[in-house]
């Protein structure tokens, strides 16, 4: 085995190299998907329902079958790989904690299906236990657990084997907001003490933004960006990342040039912004401007903060939410365009009332027409 | 606040609550009084008559009041006292002249064989009451017979007004002189034998209804739902037949110039008939069919129920397909294969019509000695027992299925 090999075999665990899926033989749920896992990275696949991001994770689990393509788990080609023969842990949606078992014995299932002797099993289950906090209900069932104790033990059960990969499939779907968020810093912090790597499915951007290295957004078959969140969040790439990640704000109007990587664009209704020139390539195209609700300004009486996109605008209303305000203005065709307001500065800003709005040209992007 | 309303106005809540609870349960109940009414008159009523007729004794203490009454004393050591002798004497020629001699003598020639023949020679011969210290000397005259100890012990055994001796004979037991509970002759004891037959062949319908069962089963619960509708179709389709027809058509495919046996021998494979009905084959064959949707139903409904994320984590898990089936899958379906499995057996322990029909004298189960000593001995005595018996059999089972399944109830991983 030569350097080269070792390193790749190193650094990607697994690879999917132009897979597609399609189960009606009509239309590709998967439409082409490469992507890379790195060894010890924590990857979400994030999307819309029926993006495809599940059946993505089911077919790196072995419970679907890839219609084209390759999918390479520690440089080996898994294709004709059965499910359990793959060493992946896997967190199910609904847990899947046998119901039969008790709490130790759905624990020690994968040990004893892999014939570890009895006492390196013991061993293994309480390690297991203490790490999810869970010692003294090791003799319940599992219907006898809450649901954020049921889903702390189908973790701990992926994680028991030391599985090369772990795979969460909306894990904390069904927890309420307040445990969710709580599990989040728990999976995160073991994900971190193990160094696993960990591929997350979730339809949640705000828990794929607070765990995750990387986030695959998904949509209609095919990955439309990854990146790491901030990334994701500061510079979509198009209009559907745009949209789903975070409060957006869009702007529809048409490319009049494009110079040193900002376009200028005629709005509908005839104002003129210069934005970044990110998914539009010559004049003439149609695109969509991409603001971020806490990157526009409100200008007061005859101030100039210095950006060259001033647009007139009318305040619809204003929402309060403690540490900031949302006032909705009509900008331009959008009468919904949101301003991120703290401190305050939403004051005065009574319904009908006319302002003017700026933003710099870094921070609106001009992507495809949404 | 909360201590005004914790001590002030916890009786009178409590009245209220019991009041309110009491309004909501009386509707309740008169909801369910109908099907009350109708068990009682079609369910428990004749059940309660069953069990009665079992151990009901009241030929003999009808025909002979007098002789039950001098028996009462007697210590059945030594032969009965002259008055006892006087008394039967009496009872004789007055049940003979009422002609209700012939229930009592059918009763006692249950019990000693040629009873019927004593009595009716006895009542012709006893032209009058013998005299007074006389009458041992007069039926002993008659008949020999009354000169032993066995005549009068069956006559006090049945002087009633309840009895063991159908329940005993149900299970081939009976009292012997001295009273004690001994085996029957072997000669006469045929039900515990009918009884191992009867669980015998319940037990392999059983068994034979899970294995094939169980697959249909599992397909149901995992097609998609047009095949699975499709499909349950067919398993409920024998439910539109009657039973005997069924019964009928296996006749029709099973005997030496059916279907079966010409088909087998139109391909070669055989060159005389195989026996397939009037022997266990055919009881086996048809009770099966008849039965293999009780078997199915309670199945398919446990595993419809069964996630298939269990054995996708079982794989996910290292559990090859089957080790994840033995360990995941089959304990769970463990409910369905008990209610099946019960449900099956209790109704082909009670089969009647299907082995009387396919089997041959030596497949009848139970119910067919039942139904003998009803309809052609009319023999309502022993046939309530051995009916109490199988009762009491099928009343244990359910119980023990009962404390099983209670013992092992899991609410499932998912949290509704």
């Amino acid at each position: 085995m030569d350097g080269g090999m070792v390193d790749t075999k190193k650094d990607t665990l697994v690879r999917f190299t132009g897979v597609q899926k399609t189960y009606d033989g009509e239309h590709l749920v998967v439409k082409s998907l490469d992507l890379d896992i790195k060894r010890g990275e924590f990857v979400t696949l994030l999307g819309p329902s029926g993006s495809g991001k599940t059946t993505t994770l089911m077919m790196l689990a072995g419970f679907e079958v890839p219609t084209h393509g390759e999918i390479v788990l520690d440089g080996r080609p898994i294709k004709n790989v059965p499910p359990h023969q793959r060493d992946i842990g896997m967190v199910f949606q609904n847990y899947a904690l046998f119901p039969h078992m008790t709490v130790e014995e759905n624990l020690a299932f994968p040990l004893s299906v892999r014939k570890m002797p009895k006492d390196e099993q013991k061993a293994r289950v309480s390690r297991a236990l203490s790490m999810i906090k869970l010692e003294s209900l090791a003799k319940r069932r599992p219907g006898q657990l809450s649901g954020g104790q049921q889903q702390r033990v189908a973790l701990a059960r992926a994680l028991v084997f030391s599985p090369q990969l772990v795979l969460m499939d909306e894990p904390l779907g069904a927890l309420d907001k307040r445990l969710r968020e709580h599990m989040q810093l728990e999976i995160k912090q073991i994900h971190e003490s193990t160094g696993i790597t960990v591929v997350y499915v979730t339809h949640d951007q705000s828990e794929a933004l607070t765990m995750s290295d990387r986030i695959a957004v998904f949509n209609d078959g095919i990955i439309q960006q990854i990146d790491k969140p901030d990334a994701l969040y500061e510079r979509p790439v198009n209009s559907f990342v745009a949209n789903f990640i975070g409060e957006n704000n869009m702007l529809h109007g048409t490319v009049e040039n494009i110079e040193q990587g900002l376009a200028s664009v005629r709005l509908a209704t005839g104002e003129q912004v210069v934005a970044s020139a990110v998914g539009v390539g010559q004049a003439g195209e149609r695109t969509s401007v991409s603001i971020r609700p806490e990157r526009v300004h409100i200008l007061k009486g005859n101030e100039d903060a210095g950006h060259p996109n001033h647009l007139p605008a009318t305040v619809q209303h204003t929402i309060y939410l403690g540490d900031h305000a949302l006032t909705v203005l009509t900008v331009a065709d959008n009468e919904e365009f949101m301003v991120k307001l703290s401190g305050g500065n939403h004051a005065g800003l009574t319904p009908g009332l006319p302002v003017t709005i700026a933003f710099r040209p870094e921070d609106a992007r001009a992507l495809d027409p949404a | 606040m909360a201590a005004f309303v914790a001590t002030g106005a916890e009786i009178p809540l409590k009245r209220r609550l019991r009041r309110a609870e009491r309004t909501r349960q009386l509707k309740a109940l008169g909801l369910v009084v109908p099907l009350l009414a109708f068990l009682l008159f079609t369910f428990l009523v004749p059940i309660g008559g069953m069990l009665w007729r079992s151990v009901d004794d009241w030929e003999v203490g009808k025909a002979l009041p007098q002789t039950v009454v001098a028996l009462k004393a007697w210590d059945g050591k030594d032969l009965p006292s002259e008055a006892a002798y006087a008394a039967l004497a009496s009872d004789i020629r007055r049940a003979t002249a009422d002609r209700t001699l012939a229930v009592a003598a059918k009763r006692l020639n249950y019990v000693v064989n040629g009873y019927r023949t004593l009595l009716t020679k006895t009542g012709r011969a006893l032209k009058e009451q013998p005299a007074a210290g006389e009458a041992k000397a007069a039926l002993t005259g008659i008949d020999p017979a009354w000169g032993e100890r066995a005549t009068w012990s069956a006559i006090k055994g049945a002087g009633g007004p309840v009895t063991d001796y159908y329940l005993l004979a149900a299970l081939d037991m009976q009292r012997n002189l001295d009273g004690s509970i001994v085996s029957a002759p072997e000669e006469q004891s045929i039900y515990q034998g009918i009884f191992l037959r009867t669980f015998g062949i319940g037990l392999g319908v059983t068994l034979t209804c899970l294995i094939l069962g169980f697959p249909v089963a599992y397909l149901l619960a995992s097609l998609p739902p047009k095949q699975s509708n499709m499909l349950m179709i067919f398993v409920l389709l024998p439910f539109w037949t009657s039973l005997l027809v069924r019964t009928c058509a296996w006749i029709v495919l099973l005997q030496d110039q059916g279907l079966i046996n010409d088909g087998l021998r139109w391909l070669g494979i055989l060159d005389h008939p195989v026996r397939l009905i009037f022997n266990r084959t055919g009881v086996f064959i048809a009770m099966t069919h008849v039965l293999l949707p009780f078997m199915i139903l309670p199945l398919y409904s446990v595993m419809k129920a069964i996630s298939p994320a269990y054995m996708r984590a079982a794989a996910s898990l290292g559990a090859p397909p089957a080790v994840a089936f033995v360990r995941i899958y089959l304990p769970q379906t463990l409910p369905g294969i008990g209610a099946g499995g019960l449900l099956v057996f209790i109704l082909a322990i009670g089969y009647y019509i299907t082995p009387a029909l396919v089997g041959g004298a030596g497949d009848q189960m139970i119910s067919y000695f039942i139904a003998f000593y009803t309809t052609e001995t009319v023999n309502w005595g022993l046939a309530s027992a051995l009916g109490a018996v199988l009762l009491s059999a099928t009343l244990v089972l359910a119980v023990v299925y009962g404390k099983l399944v209670h013992g092992t109830a899991t609410t499932g991983g998912v949290k509704n």
